[in-house]
């Protein structure tokens, strides 16, 4: 039997072909062939060995089990003939059975989750094992995130800012995504991601830098507060349109892979972000280039006051990869160990397959969308608050690290009134620090400043000096 | 000179091919001027500034195996491969999105739109993330990227495929913006605008392609490029200066040799670039001639026409002798029936009925021929 399947080119190209896509899927499947036999197949790794089907099918006769077709069953691929056509795009299969696929599927796709609600390791979890180090530094960074959004919102009701936006709720998917990427791996956020800038190693005083606009802001005043970039750190300013930067971490990373740097680029973008053009257009456009992109979606209920239900009717974001050809995958948001893994998994796939790579971490936003928002109006307290509790990821990881001994209250009390201290002191700093000089406005428009530009400037300094008590005097000129 | 020259070569449909091309370069310094067509000078300029930097690319829907709607990309997929001649889904949003980001990254993207009019579909990545970035992030990304493409009207092509986009891109900080009417105009701009670290929008004209023009021994040669803001003086001339750019440049070259006739000196000055505007160029030949006409196919409110006068009303108010007179598009959506097509865009006759008037030589304003 098995040396007249190997004999027959047609069984083994379809087989090639379906397994492909078992792979893939990961699911049982089954198909009708020359011979009427079923394949029931569940290894991912299957795909690799396609190359050679003769030692594969010698090799793995265990994996696949022959049963014989059963036509009283009611399977999905009932009347199934063999008649195929080759359309552009590939071979597809005829079938007599009209049905429609489901909008929805029965049930929606598994989220992928290794520590429970009280920082417990799942059993049978398959998981990547974070070193005390990297654990502890993890952790320090999630607090010094969660502290500083406390702070500089404070800041901005006390009128010392003139806006912010939180991520409360989502410090894991911040902190333990960024902590899964190499240094070199370019980043372009939407806005709620500063926890990747800091921990790349932006200082909280360069923070605080960008939100009062002072001069030594790496973005000399030129932007809302929020709106944090870094070159050094290799973090594309944040820019306010929503979506763009899922086309463009694609072009980046078309340009990584052209100069074979060993990187990908990671976008992170909403739920509401995925309704953008430009998500449909990215997501099409990194399959068909083969571009090295994780495309990361932090759903998270909410695109200010609109809801998922009236966001979208799919099941969730991570449903569309398989439509755009993107291998896909959901994780548990709150949960740092998931992301870290599935992050750490992303970029080898991507970078070593030159593919693009879909990950959707659930999760709940716990805080207004901004400081010019106030979330009760359209959702109640008592669902923040139990979202805000109950799955905070700070605490959850801090189980976890406290029951393997890496952690304490101790620690815990110290870390939060430093980080309080330290970051009160550089609000303190930073608006004490001088704002940037009028030169300022006119550079940058272009490479080089252009004459008319200098000639405005002038005019400028001219009028200043000549109104001079018209000016505050404590501005710089 | 050369203007008028190259006009009664326009519809002999001599063009060069690439063999031939190869052979006129070798053959240049031996002669003062040979004929080029724009497809050619634009097609010249992209395949010499690919080969000098291999981080210069093309994407654009049909600009590899289709050889470029409009041929201009023709032959580059083959000498350069998929990787650097990228034929794109529909959706300008998205490659226009995915060229920005390559250009954050380093690489010096060429993105075409089959027209300009496409480019609003990715208004916004042009805009907010291509002309913005230098300033939003203090220098840190600068994008070195070039937008290009026919803008304005074709022949018969109606309302979304004929608006003149000068006007709106040439309003933005951050943008450079571009406008070749010749052969030398198209290969020194574009290869200046290729070369240059910021956004630049490079604006064609589908009924130029086919035009050929003299091009020198010096704009043949592979280094050559024109500087982005400077305008060029067509013709000189004593008793108008006529502005314009792209095609309206050859239409005013003609009304010119009519003005001639009729005792009017006409100055006609191609800006080349809308965004640098040179304005010092346009103010010191109005200081000469004290009389302004700009014309443009474009939309005539806030169009390129009204910055010139503002400006020229601002730096030159008392050396002009006349009011300014601005021709552009007729203020309709284009229509597409031959005749009412030719009546919404500027002719020769009105720029000629325009230049008497100035000199107070008419007083019709009808468009009665």
């Amino acid at each position: 039997m098995s040396v007249h399947l190997l004999k027959s080119r047609n069984v083994v190209s379809h087989f090639r072909s379906k397994l492909g896509f078992l792979a893939i899927t990961n699911q049982p499947t089954c198909w009708n062939t020359n011979l009427n036999h079923h394949f029931h197949t569940c290894s991912r790794s299957i795909l690799q060995n396609l190359e050679s089907p003769h030692e594969f099918l010698c090799e793995n006769r265990n994996s696949l089990c022959f049963h014989r077709w059963e036509s009283t069953m009611a399977e999905k691929h009932l009347n199934v003939t063999e008649h195929a056509m080759d359309y552009p795009g590939g071979k597809v299969k005829f079938t007599s059975d009209m049905s429609f696929i489901p909008g929805s599927p029965e049930e929606r796709i598994h989220c992928y989750r290794v520590l429970d609600e009280d920082g417990h390791i799942i059993s049978s979890s398959n998981f990547i094992e974070i070193g005390k180090e990297v654990a502890v530094k993890m952790y320090m960074h999630m607090v010094t995130l969660q502290v500083m959004d406390t702070i500089f919102y404070e800041a901005q009701r006390q009128g010392r800012i003139s806006f912010y936006l939180t991520c409360i709720g989502e410090e894991a998917i911040n902190i333990a995504s960024a902590a899964a990427l190499n240094f070199e791996d370019l980043v372009f956020p939407q806005y709620r991601e500063p926890g990747v800038l800091l921990w790349r190693g932006f200082t909280i005083q360069e923070f605080a830098n960008q939100l009062l606009g002072n001069k030594a802001d790496y973005g000399k005043g030129k932007q809302m507060p929020i709106h944090y970039g870094s070159n050094k750190h290799n973090y594309v300013t944040i820019s306010s349109t929503v979506g763009t930067q899922v086309p463009q971490a694609v072009g980046a990373a078309y340009s990584l892979k052209m100069d074979g740097k060993d990187a990908c680029t990671i976008t992170y973008f909403g739920d509401g972000g995925s309704s953008t053009a430009d998500f449909h257009a990215g997501l099409n456009f990194a399959a068909v280039m083969e571009a090295p992109v994780i495309f990361f979606c932090r759903n998270n209920g909410w695109a200010i006051s609109t809801p998922v239900a009236d966001q979208f009717r799919s099941d969730g974001i991570v449903s569309r990869g398989q439509a755009y050809g993107i291998r896909s995958i959901r994780v548990d948001g709150h949960d740092a160990v998931a992301i870290y893994t599935a992050v750490h998994e992303a970029r080898q796939m991507a970078i070593k397959e030159g593919a693009p790579v879909l990950i959707e971490a659930l999760t709940y936003r716990a805080g207004h969308h901004s400081t010019s928002d106030d979330s009760t109006r359209y959702r109640s307290a008592r669902e923040i608050e139990w979202w805000r509790g109950s799955q905070d990821p700070v605490s959850r990881f801090r189980k976890y690290i406290e029951r393997k001994g890496w952690w304490s209250s101790e620690a815990e009390s110290d870390l939060r009134a430093n980080t309080r201290k330290q970051i009160a002191e550089a609000v303190q700093f930073a608006e004490k620090t001088e704002k940037p000089p009028v030169a300022a406005i006119f550079q940058d428009v272009y490479d080089v400043v252009p004459s008319n530009l200098r000639e405005q400037e002038k005019l400028l300094r001219e009028t200043i000096s000549r109104h001079s008590k018209d000016y505050p005097s404590d501005v710089p000129v | 000179m050369w203007g008028i020259v190259s006009r009664t070569a326009v519809n002999r449909g001599f063009s060069v091919s690439k063999s031939q091309f190869r052979c006129l370069v070798q053959g240049a310094r031996n002669f003062s001027s040979k004929e080029m067509t724009v497809r050619d000078a634009l097609n010249s300029a992209l395949d010499e500034e690919m080969s000098a930097d291999p981080k210069v690319f093309i994407m654009g829907e049909e600009v590899g195996e289709y050889q470029g709607a409009y041929k201009i990309t023709k032959g580059l997929l083959d000498k350069y491969g998929p990787e650097r001649v990228i034929d794109t889904p529909i959706t300008e949003a998205g490659f226009t999105g995915i060229a920005v980001g390559a250009a954050y990254h380093s690489l010096k993207p060429v993105v075409e739109f089959m027209t300009f009019n496409f480019s609003m579909q990715a208004i916004d990545h042009i805009i907010n993330s291509a002309a913005k970035s230098n300033y939003m992030s203090a220098g840190q990304i600068s994008v070195p990227i070039v937008f290009r493409g026919p803008n304005g009207a074709a022949a018969g092509v109606g309302a979304q495929h004929s608006q003149c986009y000068a006007a709106w891109f040439g309003a933005c900080p951050g943008l450079k913006v571009l406008a070749p009417y010749s052969s030398e105009d198209a290969r020194g701009l574009l290869k200046a605008a290729i070369r240059d670290p910021d956004p630049v929008v490079f604006l064609e004209n589908e009924l130029l392609y086919g035009e050929s023009f003299p091009v020198s021994a010096e704009a043949l040669d592979s280094s050559f490029c024109l500087p982005i803001g400077k305008a060029k003086i067509e013709r000189e001339g004593k008793d108008v200066t006529i502005v314009t750019f792209s095609k309206m440049v050859g239409f005013a070259l003609k009304a010119a040799e009519i003005l001639e006739k009729e005792g009017i000196s006409a100055e006609i000055i191609n800006l080349r670039s809308i965004r640098p505007l040179d304005r010092a160029t346009i103010n010191s030949s109005v200081r000469k001639t004290n009389r302004l006409v700009t014309v443009e196919e474009g939309f005539p409110q806030h169009g390129v026409g009204a910055e010139i006068c503002a400006s020229v009303v601002e730096e030159s108010f008392e050396y002009l002798d006349a009011p300014v007179e601005r021709i552009a598009g007729a203020d309709v959506c284009m229509p597409y029936a031959a005749n009412l097509e030719r009546l919404a865009v500027p002719q020769i006759e009105d720029i000629v009925r325009a230049a008497k008037r100035i000199c107070f030589r008419s007083t019709s304003m009808a468009a009665t021929g």
